[in-house]
């Protein structure tokens, strides 16, 4: 890792205020980590330098004028390559929008810019989401800044490498079955998947809309909570956004928790987890316990078939929102004599081989005949897994989980068997089935050096306890490994 | 054997996808691995069950879901945008192949 100065939301406030940098040097710097590490990460696709230093002299003025500064005042911040962005390249890692330049601004990328972030650009994932280690990008794996030989987690894995290597203080990314947890924990850094319907969905291009969210990564939990704080909130645009209030996440995660009831599910730490991960979970909880916590024992009967009911329901919803990716109004058009013909080699050229799969296994579950069997036998037992949640917080605050039963794997090991990559996703699909909000937040590091991640997961919109725990259990364990 | 190369085949039309050879036989294989996995939700008693239909906590309260708002005209002006975008598009159409022939 290079030695680049690790830049928080409250440096960069405290710089601009002091004048010791612009906001323009600042996004210059930033630039200048990219040129520098991304040939090697593949952690941004697309940069809007434009954009970025026309907000920035924007933030200057403000600051030669002596305004207030707006809380993301002049922070370098990536966007993942799902959320629309007017003008700038939006390709969701497809060949299919390869070529594709939003009309307008996702909702989330126009309040971070409201509350004065630079966009630097945009960052890989797997095509349209899909997948845990971000080897189905159409423009190549991300690589994990702490071992480049190893996967970033995926989806949202080139948003973890590039605030994990110090190439922006803070991103977005998406979670539909783990996809900002995961990397996160692979990459050893904090990222939020907040409640379902905290965070306005408009412009972010749909995968699979019972279970997608947006929510931060950053270098540290204040700074995921400063982000939630600008971007949580209903939106006229996004029906299915909650029209409940936002606390100030910020002075919420200052809260001590002493006296708070951790759950600990056994189901998660049975078969199948590396033991160097399932020792740092528990040293974890340990120290949770240190700082006043009190650990309550859990079942959570159903855990063990969230991968199937995840897997039902996310392809299904994928082949539906996929349908539009046609060649007839935005994207790539392969011609064909029929218009049949036409959609039919659109999709064949620009879908890539996992986008494929689970358009035809969610075609299949959602055909005539075997619907019942799957996708509403899915919906029920979906049910069963949110129960076990409604039921665990009647006796916990929060639920403390691994993250992922192992850490980075490498590149390539599991890109032959699709079912070991689903597997792979079993403790965080159970929270993005109910509709909960959970946190990954950095717990240690095996003894190949790479990142560990536990997650934390609180009732539906309390955020600000999952971040209340997560920064005490940050600040508690110091920033060792 | 839960899925055959022609059940395949059929889904493929469904939803407008070419596969070459090669990945007919290819995701037989997967698809089968994974139907085989999901069978084990069989197991579980749903007949009391409700399925979920909607995931937004109730705890929201019905206030704080206004799915409908006013029927309110607004502009939008991003028509020329969108138009500009598009692979072939004479304005205000989409131009594709000829659907219906005599």
């Amino acid at each position: 890792m290079s030695a680049a100065t690790a830049w928080t939301v409250a440096d960069v406030r405290a710089a601009l205020l002091a004048k010791k940098i612009s906001a323009r040097e600042l996004a210059a710097e930033f630039y200048g980590r990219i040129e520098r590490r991304n040939p090697e990460l593949n952690a941004f696709l697309t940069l809007s330098p434009e954009r970025a230093y026309t907000q920035a002299d924007r933030i200057d003025a403000s600051v030669a004028r002596g305004d207030d500064l707006p809380p993301l005042a002049g922070v370098p911040m990536a966007i993942k390559d799902v959320i629309s962005t007017r003008g700038v390249r939006t390709t969701c890692a497809s060949k299919i929008l390869e070529n594709y330049v939003p009309a307008y601004d996702a909702t989330v990328v126009e309040r971070l810019e409201r509350a004065g972030a630079v966009l630097l650009g945009k960052t890989n994932c797997d095509e349209f989401a899909m997948g845990g280690s971000n080897e189905n990008s159409a423009y190549g794996p991300v690589h994990n800044p702490a071992a480049l030989d190893h996967v970033p987690g995926g989806s949202s894995g080139g948003s973890a490498a590039a605030v994990a290597a110090g190439l922006a203080v803070a991103a977005l990314g998406t979670d539909t079955g783990g996809s900002i947890r995961q990397p996160c924990s692979f990459c050893g850094i904090p990222g939020l998947m907040p409640t379902y319907g905290r965070i306005s969905r408009y412009g972010l291009v749909a995968f699979a809309s019972s279970l997608d969210k947006i929510g931060p990564l950053a270098g540290n939990v204040a700074d995921a909570a400063t982000v939630m704080s600008v971007i949580a909130g209903h939106d006229e645009n996004d029906s299915t956004s909650a029209a409940v209030d936002v606390p100030d996440y910020s002075s919420e995660t200052q809260k001590p928790i002493q006296g708070l009831r951790i759950g600990i599910p056994e189901d998660y730490f049975a078969e199948g987890i590396d033991p160097e991960v399932k020792e740092k979970v528990q040293s974890g909880i340990a120290l949770l316990e240190r700082l006043g916590c009190k650990r309550i024992p859990l079942q959570m009967p159903h855990t063990d078939y969230a991968i199937a009911v995840y897997y039902i329901i996310a392809t299904a919803e994928a082949s539906s929102n996929l349908a539009r990716y046609d060649g007839v109004r935005y994207g790539l058009r392969v011609p064909g004599g029929t218009l049949t013909e036409m959609y039919r080699n659109t999709r064949e050229r620009g879908f890539g081989a996992e986008v494929k799969r689970r358009i035809m296994l969610g075609t299949y579950v959602l055909s005539s005949g075997y619907y019942d069997a799957y996708y509403l036998r899915a919906q029920s037992v979906r049910t069963l897994v949110a129960r076990d949640f409604t039921d665990a917080f009647k006796k916990a605050d929060v639920i403390v989980t691994p993250t992922a039963p192992t850490a980075a794997f490498a590149l390539g090991e599991k890109t032959a068997d699709p079912l070991q990559m689903y597997l792979a996703d079993i403790y965080t699909v159970t929270g993005s089935l109910a509709g909960v909000p959970g946190i990954s937040v950095p717990c240690g590091k095996n003894k190949a050096g790479l990142p560990i991640g536990m997650q934390i997961f609180g009732p539906h919109f309390a955020e600000n306890r999952v971040l209340q725990v997560a920064r005490a259990f940050e600040e508690a364990r110091g920033s060792g490994s | 054997m839960k899925i055959s190369r022609e059940e395949v085949l059929r889904i493929a039309e469904l939803a407008h996808l070419g596969l070459s050879p090669e990945e007919v036989d290819t995701y037989r294989g997967q698809l089968d691995g994974i139907l085989n996995y999901i069978d084990k939700l069989k197991k579980i008693d749903i007949s009391n069950i409700e399925p979920m239909a909607q995931v937004l906590h109730p705890s929201a309260g019905s206030d704080a879901h206004p799915e409908l708002r006013g029927d309110t005209p607004r502009p939008c002006d991003i028509a020329d945008a969108v138009l500009a975008a598009a692979p072939d598009a004479e304005k205000p159409f989409f131009r594709v192949p000829k659907v219906i022939t005599r």
